[in-house]
């Protein structure tokens, strides 16, 4: 193990012991009524995860995830690397994505909704919006700034155009992609499970909103830590990835 | 190849300028065009040791793009071995860069096959010429190391030895050691006669230090500055068995003197164009 991703470890547990005294000093002051205490969430939690109906709701977000996360790094990265080796089409669409990622992206989902209807295909495209434009962004921005060096000893060793994008182009800017598909990530868990919570009947999303309406605390602590529990792993594993990348640059 | 090829490539030049210019003007505004070279004529001799020296910005790395076939000449022609380059870049020449241009995402061994890629040979053969470079750059305890834990001048003997490995007729160096400092510099200097001697091949080296040009090459071009044109060629007539320690003969400072006086005029009007334009 490397001393960052050690540092980073250690990091990790002390945030994961610093929330749960945080969690069980407030459970102390706000008492039952609103919240849990750790120790009954988790006991709680195992107890829910067996059944299988909570099954049924991951398999359905797991999904919907999947493809919308598939379908932002396909598209994202197409975007980025048309954009990034043109001078003149960068110059043109990058202020627009900018401008796109500024905005609001809830503030779409109307639209969206009369487009896709609601289900599967409303929740992808809404996980999607969201993690596409950064992707974009950082492959653009990683493309630009390969070293023109590099490309030229390229050139001198007699490289097909193929061999230039996967020999050089995408070795020296996948630092950059990869910080990029981290952000990406996350983005398209949010928009997913924002998606979910607005228009679906089935998922997590789904069932947190659900849990919010009945006032079911039990359940709404349950699927805010699992939740939480899975975007902090990735995080984790993605960040420690990254840092080995950039290490070697 | 035939044997009247074999003849005329030997009667020949390796490399052959004529009336080269090289003017850049960006796309759509013609206003802001730099005329950065020429017109230049030169003639590099097969397996001689030439030098550039000249004020910055006076077209040295656009000199040796247009030798390389990295770029095209506006005007006149650029031929290597007989045949005209034309922005294609030819087989047999090597370059090593004013910048690291060393891949950080692979192993100082990785990096060195990389030159390899282009060419068919056996395995065997492949791991021969890649253990030979390690050795001739002094990189062999280095083999496995990325360049991030290397110094910029390991970095720049990395790329060297990349370039060795394609045994290039001609290898074309721009300022490969202007990072470094003036001892190293020496050091290095050695190690590039050495190669030079033991490759048998035509080196084309770009310096901005006089003291630089006068050790290593058998002949110097002296540029003005920009646009770039040939001012002067000096010949050192140092025998071919020579390292740095010919810095304390007499005809080493007589070189270096004949060197800055065509040399301080141009490099005053570089700075002057430098003080105008700021
Ligand atoms: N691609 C380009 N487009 C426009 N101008 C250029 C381009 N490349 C070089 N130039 C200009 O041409 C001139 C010569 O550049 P060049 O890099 O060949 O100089 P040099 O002698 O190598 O300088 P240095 O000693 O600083 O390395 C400079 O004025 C530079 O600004
Ligand atoms: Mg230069």
């Amino acid at each position: 193990m490397n001393p960052q991703t050690g540092q980073l470890l250690r990091n990790t547990l002390t945030l994961i012991v610093v929330v749960l005294v945080a969690w069980q000093a407030l459970y102390w002051v706000v008492g039952d009524v609103a919240l849990r205490s750790p120790l009954q969430t988790l006991a709680f939690a195992a107890k829910f995860t067996s059944t299988p109906q909570f099954a049924a709701h991951l398999a359905e977000t797991s999904k919907a995830f999947g493809l919308a996360l598939l379908l932002a790094v396909v598209i994202g990265l197409s975007i980025g690397f048309t954009l990034g080796a043109s001078r003149f089409l960068s110059d043109v669409f990058e202020p627009m994505l900018v401008a796109l990622y500024s905005i609001p992206k809830i503030t779409l989902y109307p639209i969206l909704l009369l487009a896709f209807g609601l289900g599967m295909s409303s929740k992808v495209a809404f996980g999607t919006i969201h993690g596409v434009i950064p992707i974009a962004l950082f492959t653009i921005t990683a493309v630009r700034n390969v070293k023109r060096v590099y490309i030229k000893t390229g050139h001198v060793m007699g490289l097909t155009p193929l061999d230039m994008i996967a020999r050089i182009i995408v070795p020296a800017a996948l630092p950059e992609i990869f910080a990029g598909l981290r952000i990406g990530f996350s983005l398209t868990l949010i928009g997913t499970l924002l998606g979910e919570m607005f228009a679906s009947q089935r998922g997590l999303g789904f069932l947190l909103m659900s849990a919010i309406g009945l006032h079911n605390v039990d359940l709404i602590m349950t699927l805010t830590l699992l939740l939480t529990v899975f975007a902090g792993t990735a995080s984790v594993v993605l960040l420690a990835l990254n840092q080995r990348l950039y290490a070697r640059s | 190849m035939n044997v009247t090829q074999t003849a005329q490539t030997l009667l020949s030049n390796q490399v052959s300028l004529r009336k080269v210019d090289k003017v850049f003007s960006p796309p759509g505004k013609p206003a802001d065009a730099v005329h950065a070279l020429g017109p230049i004529d030169l003639e590099l001799h097969h397996g001689e040791f030439f030098a550039v020296v000249g004020p910055s910005g006076c077209g040295k790395s656009t000199l040796l793009e247009l030798i390389a076939g990295l770029s095209t000449a506006t005007s006149g022609e650029v031929a290597f071995e007989g045949k005209p380059i034309e922005g294609r870049i030819p087989d047999g020449v090597g370059v090593v860069f004013q910048e690291d241009a060393s891949f950080p995402w692979l192993t100082v061994s990785d990096n060195i096959a990389f030159g390899l890629r282009r060419m068919k040979l056996p395995p065997g053969e492949k791991a021969r010429r890649i253990e030979k470079a390690l050795a001739m750059m002094g990189l062999v305890p280095f083999a496995n190391s990325y360049p991030a834990q290397l110094s910029g001048g390991m970095r720049q003997r990395v790329c060297i030895a990349r370039t060795l490995v394609t045994e290039p007729r001609l290898i074309l160096l721009d300022e490969p050691f202007g990072a470094l400092d003036q001892q190293t510099r020496l050091l290095m200097g050695d190690e590039v006669l050495n190669l030079w001697r033991k490759t048998g091949a035509t080196v084309f080296l770009i310096t901005h230090a006089l003291d630089e040009a006068a050790m290593l090459a058998d002949r110097i071009g002296v540029m003005s500055a920009r646009p770039g044109r040939l001012i002067d060629i000096v010949e050192t007539g140092w025998s071919r068995d020579r390292d740095s320690r010919i810095v304390q003969e007499e005809q080493f400072g007589a070189i270096t003197a004949r060197l800055w006086r065509s040399l301080r005029q141009e490099s005053m009007k570089a700075i002057g164009k430098i003080e105008a334009a700021t």
